[in-house]
């Protein structure tokens, strides 16, 4: 359907469409030992090759089922995780590569939202000490001016900042998601990496922190990378979309055209699961189901990781791996037939 | 179930966890009951196979199984009842099943259990079973241990001892909040395929209302322990009378959003059941409350035919609620 792109090939990283991106992740590799076996010399291939870019104030949405390595990556991005190989450019600098104060005064402006409100605060500290933290960690700011910016952080996150006394076991679930929030603000950072930020969160608290990410965005001229499996959740907050399928982005692109026109069949396949709220459309609805399981990530498919499961996979899929190239203007598919199913 | 009341007495009192509800499901009917946690839906269906935890009690009402009222049966006729005539789906396919066993052996179990088949008829149905809940290959798959299958196919087998004993009602309880969404896809065809096939009523207890839209035939929302609208699905998507219905059904972002529209979101938390507010249970959140809201709790009343809800403005009455709930 479209036309070979031009030679030389065009990756994410160099897509024409965006300004100067703010995040640039280049072949980023991540393995993990497999359990099992003190010798065993078998490796999860969590995140195989990954290229992306992330353009200053957009939201990336980053979707993808369970061990698909979308966390790993997250993680890797903002190096909670050393990367086993490749490289993460923020702005100029190679997070990958970079240390010492140049790495510190750097990963201060990169932050990160983790999934499980209940896991991510320690119990025995108060809120005000929680959402500090970082202050000290850094040595930004201490004593009263440190507490002036942790009250705030808490009023622009919508707590009071007279709680700055409580456990974090006094909150709810939405609350704490806030506090994790106003910890993630207080350095003032411009990149926010946001692990599945509201899948433990009851449907009515769910928009309240949607819409607290999206004021928040504009107000202090945000870059989210938002990762989750719920791809309604997705749709709704990002500018664009990166899909993930064992270790691999097989389609980037701006969210609306992913809706109109999947490129990628595992995207496509994705859109066609996912029930809506209406249910005239769900009565002409036809879910695409896919054959067998997810392969395990030890030893992933050959070439085209989808291609047992794909339902238009050719011969081709299993012998030539096909790369995330620029099918359209912006839009970027790892496929021999994109645009076909 | 007619009028059914579940109470706990705790240290701090007297907690109510279901507050007179009452309602139907025929059989080939597929009922969703939506309700955030703590709203009673759990408890609803646990009560119809009396398996509420200690130290919940039913404290009123009838459940009525064809003639047969379940709070009066006795020991053995609760554990025929809940054996052969209904069956229940978990969230967690791994915690239900039991590891150290054979999958296929556990569904013989299941059946051999509830003596409506020989041990020998048992045997002979469970590769038949599990080729029935679409696992592939099984008649080898029977020999395999529940950590050799996957999160969906553990549900299958689930679903396979499930319909075993060929029940007339199957409550499925989040079937799908723990699969991924390709697996979620699946799963619901199947219960679809299933209630057909069995001709049983069918009671899906989940906070996802684009499952509901997918599967259900009626649907009815709980609050606070109860009923607070119901009706036949369209009618509920369509035009929900009940402002937490209107509400819920606006603030879940949709995968076919074409304009990117701000969420309503309803502001504060589920209620604590240990100290409700006076009147009705919702006011403190709902932003069409009027004086009465506060005061007096509002009866379950049909609005169309068919439709309840338990509201004393109801959403019809108001002229633009979205400016309104954006406020």
């Amino acid at each position: 359907m479209s036309a070979q792109p031009a030679e030389p090939t065009i990756t994410p990283t160099h897509d024409p469409t965006l300004k100067k991106p703010l995040v640039r992740v280049e072949n980023l590799v991540k393995y993990f030992p497999a359990s099992g076996g003190l010798f065993s010399r078998s490796v999860v291939h969590a995140v195989d090759g990954v290229d992306l870019a992330i353009a200053p104030g957009e939201t990336l949405g980053l979707v993808g089922e369970s061990g698909c390595g979308k966390s790993t990556l997250g993680r890797v991005i903002v190096r909670l995780q050393p990367a086993t190989s490749g490289h993460v450019y923020f702005k100029d600098v190679d997070l990958t590569s970079t240390r010492g104060e140049k790495l510190r005064r750097t990963r201060q402006q990169i932050q990160m939202i983790f999934q499980d409100p209940y896991a991510s605060l320690n119990p025995p500290m108060t809120v005000g000490d929680i959402v500090a933290e970082p202050l000290k960690n850094f040595g930004v700011a201490r004593g009263k001016k440190a507490e002036q910016r942790v009250q705030e952080v808490m009023r622009v996150v919508g707590l009071n900042p007279n709680f700055v006394n409580r456990y974090p076991h006094e909150f709810s679930g939405g609350q704490r998601q806030r506090i994790g929030i106003a910890r993630a603000l207080v350095l003032n950072p411009t990149f926010i990496v946001a692990d599945e930020p509201v899948s433990a969160l009851d449907v009515s608290i769910q928009a309240q922190i949607v819409n607290l990410m999206e004021d928040l965005q504009s107000k202090f001229n945000l870059t989210f990378l938002f990762i989750a499996h719920d791809l309604s959740v997705v749709r709704h907050i990002s500018d664009r979309i990166a899909v993930m399928y064992l270790g691999k982005i097989v389609e980037i692109g701006p969210s609306n055209a992913i809706r109109d026109k999947p490129l990628h069949p595992y995207t496509k396949v994705l859109e066609s699961s996912v029930p809506v709220p209406d249910p005239d459309l769900e009565a002409a609805r036809k879910p695409i189901l896919l054959k067998g399981e997810i392969p395990s990530p030890v030893n992933p498919p050959s070439a085209c990781r989808f291609h047992t499961r794909c339902p238009i996979a050719q011969p081709i899929c299993s012998e030539i791996e096909p790369l995330l190239e620029m099918k359209e203007n912006g839009r970027f598919a790892a496929c021999h037939f994109a645009g076909q199913l | 179930m007619q009028d059914l009341r579940v109470q706990f007495a705790t240290s701090g009192g007297t907690v109510t966890a279901v507050d007179g509800i009452s309602f139907e499901i025929d059989r080939g009917e597929i009922v969703g009951i939506v309700g955030e946690s703590g709203s009673g839906k759990t408890m609803t269906a646990l009560s119809l196979l009396r398996l509420i935890p200690e130290p919940g009690k039913i404290t009123n009402g009838r459940i009525l199984y064809g003639e047969k009222d379940v709070a009066q049966m006795t020991d053995e006729e609760i554990r025929e009842f809940r054996g052969n005539d209904v069956a229940m789906i978990f969230q967690d396919p791994m915690t239900s099943l039991n590891p150290v066993l054979k999958v296929g052996f556990q569904v013989e179990e299941a059946m051999a259990a509830h003596r409506r088949f020989t041990r020998q008829q048992a045997h002979d149905r469970v590769v038949p079973l599990l080729q029935r809940v679409r696992i592939p290959a099984a008649k080898d798959r029977v020999r395999d241990y529940p950590h050799q299958f996957s999160g969906g196919m553990r549900q299958r087998a689930m679903i396979a001892m499930g319909v075993s004993n060929e029940p007339s009602l199957l409550i499925a309880d989040e079937p799908t909040t723990a699969l991924d969404v390709t697996v979620q896809a699946s799963i619901i065809e199947l219960v679809r395929d299933l209630s057909r096939e069995l001709r049983a009523a069918v009671m899906l207890i989940t906070h996802n209302m684009a499952l509901v839209a997918s599967l259900c035939n009626r649907v009815i929302v709980m609050y606070a322990g109860r009923i607070v609208e119901e009706g036949p699905t369209r009618s509920i998507f369509k035009n929900p009378q009940h402002p937490y219905t209107w509400s819920l059904l606006r603030s879940m972002p949709r995968v076919d959003e074409v304009e990117k529209e701000r969420l309503i979101s309803i502001k504060g938390l589920p209620p604590d059941l240990g100290r409700l507010p006076a009147g009705c249970k919702f006011h403190p959140r709902c932003k069409f409350r009027i004086d009465r809201c506060f005061t007096e709790e509002p009866p379950l009343g049909e609005v169309d035919p068919g439709q309840m809800a338990r509201c004393w403005v109801l959403m019809k009455n108001i002229v633009n609620p979205e400016a309104e709930a954006l406020k």
